[in-house]
């Protein structure tokens, strides 16, 4: 039981996607505007990541060694796809904000990345819960950024004024405030890291 | 001053140069630019100076503590950076722009890579950029010179980029700093007075300030708006932050070539960034994104224009 708690941890702290794996960054960048925007785009990610994982732990053995990558990204794909649809059934202002970063989780690497890294080997159960502790994992990192640059980029934090008088800084709102964010705060973990050892 | 390094056996004579002198050298040659700015603009101008010297003194002094390396504050190298800061803002802004300007420039432009001699972009520009892509309404707002009633105006770049430039603007007002614009860029008779002490001292050499300002004026004024070989070149020398980019930014120590031919490409590279944004850019000035893309190209330049060392095949 402690082992299995274990998978679902790693992908949160020791093995999170965007701060140590460094999975995913498109996206990261390119969403992490507003918390909600970054809450969408975990959860749909998660979702997917889910949905893969446990697909390909199930088909490991009948996939042909050569031609895993193209049935792994079918697999994908259909999640995508799937995701996509329900966003724009159900939350048509999400799937606006994030555009094409939907359909892109296809090609989102930490996706692509578990399912060779991690389900090809090993168990269904194993698989949904690294899954999840990855997918869990990269929305709290998304959320981290996007609050940051959702509070000084935009001086807001879920769309609701915080501070007023609060003069925002637009450089956050913008890719490169995106990376100058992203830089900073794996600069601090690594600090944090270096520090335990 | 570094291409003369000679290899000869002892006695050797000691001279009196250390980095923190050639820094405080530096801020007194730079004193005048902004004292004329003072004058030009009144007394917000010199509270955007102290603050911005001030907070950047002060963001060296806590990195330095909270990382535990020494405290270099008074080798002037953040006095410079806070300095330089200030003299690229307008003269009327919120008091807390210079800090925070400061600040940026210090921690994410210079403490960040290693403190003074590992920065890739000069600070000071990092600052620049970051405040203009932060606030740029704040760092667009121009008034009037010699009114202290705080009128707003444009620079004259920035006429010109709408198309409707002032035609009573003569080139002695310019070259005397009688127009809108930031605080140390406006009196050139200033920044060449502080620029002139440098090169007869030889603090800086002639290569990247003469290359700059010659690639702009021969670029302005072969693409003219008129035409070919129409273009008002002096007007584009005089006005914007180029002198002041050209002499104390792009000359910067630590972020352009050592030798003195990638010194001339790196001032070329300016002067053909610069006057390409003015012309056909969105923005009416472009020194200082042009001195910063060339900091980035800098380690290039460096590594193919390496002196043959003496011997050698």
């Amino acid at each position: 039981m402690k082992r299995l708690f274990g998978e679902f941890l790693k992908g949160i702290i020791r093995e999170n996607p965007t701060f140590v794996l460094l999975l995913g960054l498109c996206p990261t960048l390119a969403v992490s505007v507003t918390v909600i925007n970054g809450i969408g785009m975990g959860i749909a990610a998660t979702f997917v990541l889910l949905g893969s994982n446990i697909i390909i732990a199930m088909i490991k053995n009948t996939i042909p060694e050569r031609v895993r990558i193209p049935c792994y990204i079918v697999v994908i794909a259909t999640f995508v796809t799937i995701t996509e649809l329900l966003m724009k059934a159900y939350s048509p202002a999400l799937n606006r904000a994030l555009g094409i970063y939907v359909p892109l989780i296809v090609v989102n690497c930490i996706v692509l990345g578990r399912a060779e890294a991690y389900a090809s080997k090993n168990s269904v159960k194993n698989s949904f819960l690294d899954g999840l502790g990855m997918g869990v994992g990269f929305t709290l990192a998304l959320i981290l950024i996007s609050g940051i640059r959702e509070f000084l980029g935009a001086g807001k934090l879920m769309g609701q004024t915080i501070v007023k008088g609060f003069e925002p800084a637009f450089v956050l709102g913008m890719p490169s405030g995106a990376l100058l964010v992203i830089g900073l705060l794996l600069g601090f973990f690594n600090v944090l890291k270096n520090r335990k050892t | 001053m570094r291409d003369r390094l000679i290899v000869s056996v002892s006695p050797h004579l000691h001279k009196k140069e250390s980095v923190s002198r050639i820094m405080w050298l530096v801020v007194a040659s730079l004193i005048p630019a902004g004292a004329a700015g003072v004058f030009i603009f009144g007394m917000s101008a010199l509270w955007a100076i102290i603050l911005g010297v001030v907070s950047a003194i002060a963001a060296e002094a806590i990195l330095q503590v909270c990382t535990k390396r020494k405290v270099s504050v008074f080798d002037g190298s953040a006095v410079i950076t806070g300095l330089l800061l200030a003299y690229n803002l307008p003269p009327k802004v919120p008091f807390w722009l210079p800090i925070v300007g400061s600040f940026f420039a210090i921690a994410i432009g210079k403490q960040i890579f290693g403190g003074l001699g590992q920065n890739i972009f000069n600070p000071a520009l990092a600052g620049r950029v970051f405040l203009m892509a932060s606030w740029p309404k704040y760092m667009t707002t121009f008034i009037q010179p010699l009114n202290y009633d705080a009128v707003t105006s444009a620079t004259p770049l920035a006429a010109l980029k709408e198309g409707k430039l002032l035609e009573h603007i003569s080139y002695l007002d310019l070259f005397l700093g009688k127009r809108g614009g930031c605080i140390g860029e406006v009196c050139i008779l200033a920044l060449i007075l502080g620029a002139m002490f440098l090169l007869i001292r030889g603090y800086i050499s002639w290569h990247i300030p003469t290359t700059y300002i010659l690639t702009v004026g021969l670029f302005t004024f072969v693409f003219g708006p008129k035409g070919l070989f129409t273009g008002d070149w002096l007007f584009h020398i005089l006005s914007g932050g180029l002198i002041l980019g050209a002499f104390f930014m792009a000359t910067d120590y630590v972020t352009s070539p050592l030798t003195y031919k990638g010194q001339i490409v790196f001032g070329i590279g300016c002067g053909l960034i610069t006057a390409i944004i003015r012309l056909w850019g969105g923005y009416p000035e472009g020194a200082s994104y042009a001195i910063l893309m060339m900091n980035a190209a800098t380690p290039i330049i460096d590594r193919f224009t390496r002196n043959r060392v003496y011997g050698a095949q």
